[in-house]
């Protein structure tokens, strides 16, 4: 089975790689931003409901919230972006990835767009 | 956007990918497709071109006009000589600065710019004050832009001898204008006064050398505040005196002595109690406008009024106010950041060393 990405209203995407949920901004969130210059990542064994808020990406403009796509418990982060928060914009949906979590309920990403429903969503906002 | 103003290179800024922002009334450029980063770097390493049309420009006619702007600013504008021009505050009975402008002397009187937030304020200011002493004269068909950057000498050749803070009339790649050795980056540049009709000629000519490159409002934002320059409306206002600011040395002696503009009294009597100073986060993290600074016991003594990433350092930097004990370089300090206090420094103004041509 080929492995979905789900994707919330506030840009923010979600993987399930190995049974974990990889969450992250979508490369229309990056592209909106412009320059990342600081990620604020969350505490591993922090436990984070649905559309709480999880990190906090920097831009040279401003500091945006980025909300937990899933309810669950971070159990890694992205490390790499202490150094070199650039990788959002360069990745934002691969290597720029911000939060590994466990769900605690797999049913919510049901509730979520798939990358056909957010690209039409995207499409509505230009 | 509906009711918001566009200066004469607005199509330019969209033609080029700009992503637009509202600024001051007018439709700003905030950053081009390569993004505020590579913008700023671009500036301190080539020549970055920005429009700054939105500024006010005016022009104060008549022989008593240098005499008469002294009632109103702190600055020496009577000793100004020709050509020359020299960075003055506009100041309050209460000791405030109501804000910040470059004077020029023009034939037959002085030229200024002043922020565009405060366009509408200074030309009441003037006219109500000074409106008997001479003429004066918005210039809001003209355009203003700005050439920053180690690599702007060799594309406006003509005006390469001329020294910082001085400008001259003449023809930039062949448009007719105010040339200027000056800008807002802390790198030698220009900023050059156009007639609105010649501003996309001139424009397209300096973009076609192969240095120059368009920046917005979001790098001219990093490069003045690694520079340490301050920004009307947040690092000096109404609330701020001169002195505070740091911006003593734009009252000299003569006009300390004479005591005769607004606040004079108030600036000159009272000793600071406290500094606007630069200050670095360690870490990433920013400090934005607002955030609290934090003493060594953790109490709150003033706060951020500027504060961003600055690409130069390659990390975050900020300004602010903290009382005179706590503010000589070195000083420790943290800043509240979302609830969470971080440790920083303050450091010595400008972050960014100033790369002025002085001849």
């Amino acid at each position: 089975m080929a492995v979905r990405t789900y994707y919330t209203r506030e840009h923010e995407w979600v993987r399930i790689e190995d049974g974990v949920a990889v969450c992250g901004i979508t490369d229309y969130a990056q592209s909106q931003l412009g320059d990342v210059v600081y990620v604020e990542l969350p505490e591993v064994g922090a436990e984070i409901a649905r559309d709480g808020e999880a990190a906090v990406v920097e831009s040279t403009k401003a500091a945006s919230d980025v909300y937990a796509p899933v309810g669950g418990t971070v159990v890694g982060v992205n490390g790499r972006l202490e150094e070199s928060p650039d990788l959002v914009n360069e990745s934002a949906e691969d290597q720029g990835w911000f939060f590994r979590m466990e769900i605690d309920d797999e049913g919510e990403l049901d509730e979520l767009m798939d990358e056909e429903g957010y690209q039409a969503f995207v499409e509505e906002l230009d | 956007m509906t009711g918001l103003l566009k200066t004469p290179l607005h199509a330019m800024h969209l033609a080029a990918g700009a992503r637009m922002a509202p600024f001051a009334g007018y439709d700003m450029p905030l950053r081009y497709p390569d993004g505020s980063v590579a913008e700023h770097n671009h500036a301190r390493s080539r020549a970055a071109l920005f429009d700054v049309s939105h500024m006010g420009q005016l022009r104060l006619m008549g022989p008593d006009a240098d005499a008469a702007l002294e009632t109103l600013a702190p600055g020496d504008i009577r000793g100004l000589g020709d050509g020359a021009m020299r960075y003055t505050l506009f100041t309050a009975e209460g000791g405030g600065i109501l804000d910040d402008l470059i004077v020029s002397r023009v034939p037959g009187g002085l030229g200024v710019v002043v922020n565009a937030a405060r366009k509408d304020h200074d030309t009441e200011h003037l006219r109500r004050h000074l409106g008997g002493r001479m003429d004066i004269v918005p210039e809001p068909d003209r355009a203003l832009l700005a050439l920053q950057g180690p690599a702007a000498a060799e594309v406006l050749a003509d005006f390469a001898d001329l020294p910082f803070m001085a400008w001259r009339e003449g023809g930039a790649c062949g448009v007719p204008a105010r040339v200027s050795r000056s800008g807002y980056t802390g790198e030698d540049g220009f900023e050059l006064s156009v007639a609105a009709a010649d501003a996309e000629a001139l424009a397209a000519r300096l973009l076609a050398h192969a240095a120059v490159a368009w920046a917005g409002l979001g790098a001219r934002d990093s490069l003045r505040l690694e520079a340490g320059l301050c920004l009307y409306g947040h690092d000096i206002g109404e609330d701020t005196t001169p002195l505070e600011a740091g911006l003593g040395w734009a009252v000299p002696k003569r006009r300390r002595e004479e005591r005769n503009f607004p606040g004079a009294a108030r600036i000159l009597d009272n000793p600071p109690t406290r500094r606007r100073v630069g200050m670095r986060p360690e870490g990433r993290a920013i400090a934005r406008e607002g955030a609290a600074l934090l003493d060594e016991a953790g109490v709150a003594v003033g706060h951020v009024t500027s504060g961003g990433f600055g690409p130069t350092l390659g990390g975050p930097v900020a300004m602010g106010y903290l009382p005179v004990a706590g503010a000589a370089p070195g000083s420790p300090l943290a800043f509240d950041v979302r609830g969470r206090p971080r440790p920083g420094r303050v450091v010595r103004l400008p972050f960014v060393p100033h790369n002025y041509f002085r001849g």
